[in-house]
């Protein structure tokens, strides 16, 4: 069990990282890369590097420092987060418990929209396979992703329902599906459906009739994990409380999966701001 | 006002027949969000008396869920003299609930 798991090892991760190891908090950080931040060449607006420096350099600064500290990292991809008393984090191979959770996953950029996703949402599109397999008992689904989330879902809905299709949407698959799911590689021109869904359409011209579609694109996302936990979103993005609480006690989130203008700097004093109300939080709450 | 458990056998007379506006708020015990949601939606029966709150728990009550379209949960659904005005699905922030009413 740790003190604390942060979800995400981005800037605002990394630095939340810094201030709860510094309170003496065992701390986890979990992220399957440095997100947005890894991806940027040159950084000039950031305070302190003296000049141009790249996000990976960046990226690799703020880890050694957080690993000095005693930061333990797992490289692995969150599928789901749970919460009963403590809070689970589950990853593509490990669960891992904690007593508060950091989100700090970034947001995804520019996600191709299918359409139909979001007009049949709650009419058959689901993001929840945990919560909304009971709909489905006996049924034919699809489920729309490729990798280890796409995975955990289906997972979630096998022996619960008929049929499991995964629809790739045009990527490779990168996940070990069982045999009894049929895969469907040509890329979705869009789900059917009038007043609930009635098909996937893909480009090649197929219509597959399903009863429900299960949305886990690329890897899980903010508004993936808000959605299972029941944290509110609002276009994607978590509401978060001025301190960088949520509405669940003990969930905190910082950096661009809560909005805002998406620079270092304000990842870095979110997840700042979010670490100092995690270390609040805990000892009252272990105080009690 | 307290939150009315909603039923097959209330369901006419307590949501369709109601003068008042009802919110009604599909659950299950295994929906870690329909949780979340379940205290906002007491907040609101208590702090409104000017609507009626009820829940339906999909596990029981899979006809009504089925009538409703429930498809996934947490889903709140407004009615207005027996007509469906508003409906959303997933945890939605108490303003934007108030709001549906």
């Amino acid at each position: 069990m740790y003190d604390i798991i942060i979800i995400g090892a981005g800037p605002a991760g990394i630095s939340a990282a810094l201030y709860t190891l510094r309170a003496n908090l065992n701390t986890l950080i979990i992220g399957k890369d440095g997100g947005a931040l890894q991806q940027t060449d040159k950084i000039e607006n950031y305070f302190g590097t003296g000049g141009v420096i790249s996000g990976k350099e960046l990226l690799e600064k703020g880890r050694i420092q957080a690993e000095a500290l005693g930061a333990v990292f797992a490289k692995e991809e969150v599928v789901s987060i749970e919460w009963m008393e403590n809070f689970t984090v589950t990853t593509q191979s490990n669960r891992y418990e904690a007593k508060a959770v950091i989100i700090a996953t970034g947001n995804k950029r520019s996600t191709a929209k299918i359409k139909g996703i979001d007009t049949l949402e709650g009419k058959g599109v689901s993001y929840c396979a945990v919560c909304d397999a009971f709909f489905y008992r006996g049924k034919n689904v699809g489920i729309l992703g490729s990798g280890e989330y796409a995975l955990h879902e289906a997972m979630a809905l096998k022996g619960v329902v008929n049929s499991i299709t995964v629809f790739t949407d045009g990527k490779e698959i990168t996940a070990d599906f069982p045999e009894d799911i049929s895969i469907v590689t040509s890329p979705v021109e869009e789900i059917q459906g009038e007043e609930k869904v009635s098909g996937v359409k893909t480009k090649d011209g197929n219509i597959y009739p399903l009863d429900g579609v299960f949305v886990a694109l690329g890897t899980a996302g903010a508004g993936e994990l808000a959605r299972k936990l029941g944290l509110p979103i609002e276009n994607n993005r978590i509401s978060v409380n001025e301190d960088k609480s949520t509405m669940i006690p003990g969930i905190f989130a910082a950096g661009d999966c809560i909005g805002g203008v998406l620079q270092i700097a304000t990842a870095v004093g979110e997840g700042a701001e979010a670490a100092l109300s995690a270390i609040k939080y805990l000892k009252t709450s272990t105080s009690k | 006002m307290s939150v009315l458990t909603i039923t097959q056998n209330n369901f006419e007379r307590e949501v369709l027949n109601s003068d008042k506006p009802v919110l009604l708020d599909f659950w299950a015990s295994w929906c870690g969000p329909c949780r979340m949601l379940s205290p906002v939606v007491d907040e609101i029966a208590e702090e409104n008396p000017q609507i009626k709150v009820g829940k339906i728990n999909v596990d029981e009550e899979g006809d009504l869920a089925a009538s409703f379209g429930v498809m996934s949960i947490p889903t709140l659904v407004v009615i207005k003299n027996g007509q469906v005005v508003n409906q959303s699905v997933g945890v939605v922030p108490k303003q934007k609930i108030l709001g549906m009413l």
